[in-house]
């Protein structure tokens, strides 16, 4: 059994349909790219995962270790180890990097039945992760993402997600407004992270990501369903092609 | 004939009056002050009350929301505790009734500082001359200054810093609800440096009413940090109204934190007569229930080259009534003014009511002046991002609020206060969440 499963999703956004009948197996320790066009449903399907209210499921189900999520709140999915590195990860006025970390990996600790970090455990873990993604503490005291690059801002997101460990990484669009020096940085903060008992979604519009996260498996999206699936190759070939040959086939 | 058209006395007017004509022989103060109050009783009774028709009482109709006028409260009898700030202050002066009690207050003499009943000091006019105060013709005010029945004054002398906060504590006292009208004054003189703290405070479940009034004058190059602590008992209506005169050069810091009350209005009038002040001037206020809280400034820059900065935050839960009416003056010789106003409002619950009216007047022609004005519930980006990380909705909604209101309360420039209030607000989340 895959740890992640998406069997036949349809989704809504203010009834319009973006997801199609969307089916997708992530097997765990593996790392899938999700490939496609503007508009095929890649960004959707990170909101979904997470839990993000706005999208209505009409039809079909995911299932993470064989347990359908789709009833769960995000911060439930989230204790049970969905993290999902936004695309464009949103400004917290007045909450201190530090704080939300450890208010986040407290919350899902308890809800799972474990106990606290101690406080220099928690700052030793923090430290030493924040180090190799070049975050500074002065970043770390900083309210969350506000004031921070483009770059800065998903290095924070790599940062969350090498603190709260998930079992489910989905990657949406990391490498979106990142210059070349900035992508090897999250690229290397996420391969540290590669796990046989981690599974990640890597979604992408380029190809170029790809050369530092390399994907076990790629699938191509368009119009709300996955289209072709294949290994590395397929990124190159996509690159070379362009995603015209499926727009025409999903339709 | 007499032509004037004067709408009939409500029961709280008619009140007023019979008081003000049964206390007027008793209270304190001959001559020029015994004057002031008749000139001041005059102004309200000739206006009555503030209703809603009155443009700066919109939102806050005194003819709905005082409909009764408690009688003048009778002084403490017995010698009670104020609830303190541990450890804070350098000494608390306290106010009961309206009147100055030696007995409660805890303030061991501090050099530089001169403490004396507000009546005394104003008896000699070439020391002070009480009531020429920005907003003076105010009818809250007017009504202060009728009624007034003690308080005191705080001289700071010249070029001393005061290093612990004084705290200015008011508190209603009896079971039986009254009106009290404290009046003081705090004089900061020329390079001088203050933190001082006004608090208000009473029982709960007692409908009693507050009209106080404070006068403060800053000298050149002065420095004083201001915070006003409301945690009035839950039938309380209390009016407290600030006249500042800010000299040139000078910095003033004003924080108002309101919690407690029915309903409270807080009147901050203040003037900048010289030239380089800088001024900010603040507040939170976090209302629950059916409270009806009020901030209402008028800032006057009567001198050029001078900044302000009025930041206001409000947290509104259940069918509570927030207000924020800011208006910046800037008169003709105040060039280069640096003058920027907001107001923010969180909604916590549909049937609360948030009213922004940030006002410019502005008769300079070099200035610099803004304002912007909010009010919205949490944003569900915001929860959304905190409950994928895991944070469970009411603490990512705690997490927010308390973020939102920190932002503010960030300002205060004292940390043992900071804290006290960071801590109060976090008390007050607490009690909304069970």
């Amino acid at each position: 059994m895959a740890f992640l499963e998406v069997k036949n999703l349809h989704v809504e956004i203010e009834g319009k349909e973006i997801l199609n009948g969307l089916t997708l197996s992530v097997e765990k320790g593996q790392v899938a790219a999700i490939m496609g066009p503007n508009g095929s449903g890649k960004s959707t399907l990170a909101y979904v995962l997470a839990g993000k209210s706005e999208y209505n499921v009409t039809e079909g189900d995911v299932l993470l270790n064989g347990e359908s999520i789709l009833e769960m709140a995000p911060d439930a999915r989230a204790a049970k180890g969905v993290f999902l590195a936004f695309q464009y990860p949103v400004e917290v006025p007045g909450v201190a990097t530090m704080t939300f970390l450890r208010t986040a990996l407290n919350a899902q600790r308890k809800t799972r039945g474990e106990n606290e970090l101690s406080t220099p455990e928690f700052m030793k873990l923090v430290r030493d992760t924040a180090g190799h993604l070049g975050i500074s503490q002065e970043m770390l005291r900083r309210a969350v993402n506000v004031g921070f690059s483009g770059g800065e801002k998903k290095r924070n997101e790599i940062l969350q997600m090498a603190v709260l460990q998930p079992k489910l990484a989905v990657l949406d669009e990391t490498d979106s407004g990142l210059d070349i020096d900035a992508l090897k940085i999250v690229a290397d903060g996420v391969n540290k992270l590669r796990s046989p008992d981690r599974s990640m979604v890597v979604i992408t519009h380029y190809q170029r990501l790809l050369n530092y996260i390399v994907p076990d498996v790629v699938h191509v999206l368009a119009k709300g369903r996955v289209v072709k699936s294949g290994g590395k190759e397929l990124a190159l070939e996509l690159e070379a092609k362009g995603y015209a040959q499926f727009q025409g086939e999903a339709a | 004939m007499n032509a004037e058209v004067r709408a009939i006395r409500t029961p709280a007017e008619q009140a007023l009056n019979a008081a003000y004509a049964a206390a007027r022989a008793k209270l304190p103060g001959k001559g020029a002050i015994a004057d002031l109050r008749e000139a001041a009783f005059q102004r309200f009774d000739a206006a009555g009350l503030p209703h809603r028709r009155i443009e700066e009482w919109k939102y806050t109709d005194l003819r709905a929301l005082m409909r009764e006028a408690k009688p003048l409260a009778e002084p403490a009898k017995a010698k009670g505790k104020v609830p303190a700030l541990p450890g804070l202050t350098a000494g608390r002066i306290v106010i009961v009734n309206g009147r100055y009690e030696q007995a409660w207050s805890e303030f061991k003499p501090v050099a530089g500082v001169e403490l004396s009943d507000v009546f005394a000091f104003a008896a000699d006019q070439k020391n002070y001359r009480l009531g020429e105060i920005p907003g003076r013709d105010d009818i809250a005010v007017s009504l202060n200054t009728a009624f007034m029945t003690g308080g005191v004054a705080l001289r700071v002398a010249k070029g001393v810093n005061i290093e612990k906060p004084i705290e200015i504590a008011h508190v209603f006292a009896d079971g039986t609800a009254a009106a009290m009208y404290p009046r003081s004054v705090v004089v900061v003189e020329p390079g001088a440096r203050v933190t001082f703290i006004e608090s208000f405070n009473g029982p709960a479940g007692v409908d009693y009413q507050v009209n106080s009034a404070l006068e403060l004058v800053i000298g050149e190059g002065a420095h004083v940090d201001h915070v006003t602590i409301g945690s009035d008992g839950d039938k309380a209506l209390r009016i407290s109204s600030l006249g500042v005169k800010v000299g040139a050069k000078a910095i003033y810091n004003g924080f108002t934190y309101t919690a407690g009350g029915a309903v409270v209005r807080n009147q901050i009038f203040a003037r900048f007569d010289g030239e380089g002040t800088q001024a900010s001037i603040g507040g939170v206020t976090l209302l629950k229930g059916r409270q009806h809280v009020d901030n209402t400034l008028v800032i006057n820059h009567a001198a050029g080259g001078c900044t302000s900065r009025e930041r206001f935050r409000t947290v509104l839960d259940g069918e509570s009534h927030g207000i924020f009416q800011g208006k910046i003056v800037v008169e003709p010789h105040a060039q280069k003014t640096d003058a920027k106003m907001a107001s923010h409002a969180l909604l916590l619950s549909d049937e609360a009511e948030a009213d922004n009216k940030p006002e410019l007047e502005i008769f300079a022609d070099d200035v610099q002046c803004g304002h912007g004005a909010t009010a919205g519930a949490l944003d569900s980006a915001l929860k959304f991002y905190l409950m994928s990380r895991g944070i469970p909705e009411n603490e990512a909604e705690a997490l927010l609020i308390q973020a939102f209101v920190g932002e503010a309360i960030e300002e205060i420039v004292h940390e043992g206060i900071r804290e006290a209030l960071l801590n109060a607000a976090a008390k007050w989340l607490q009690a909304r969440e069970q």
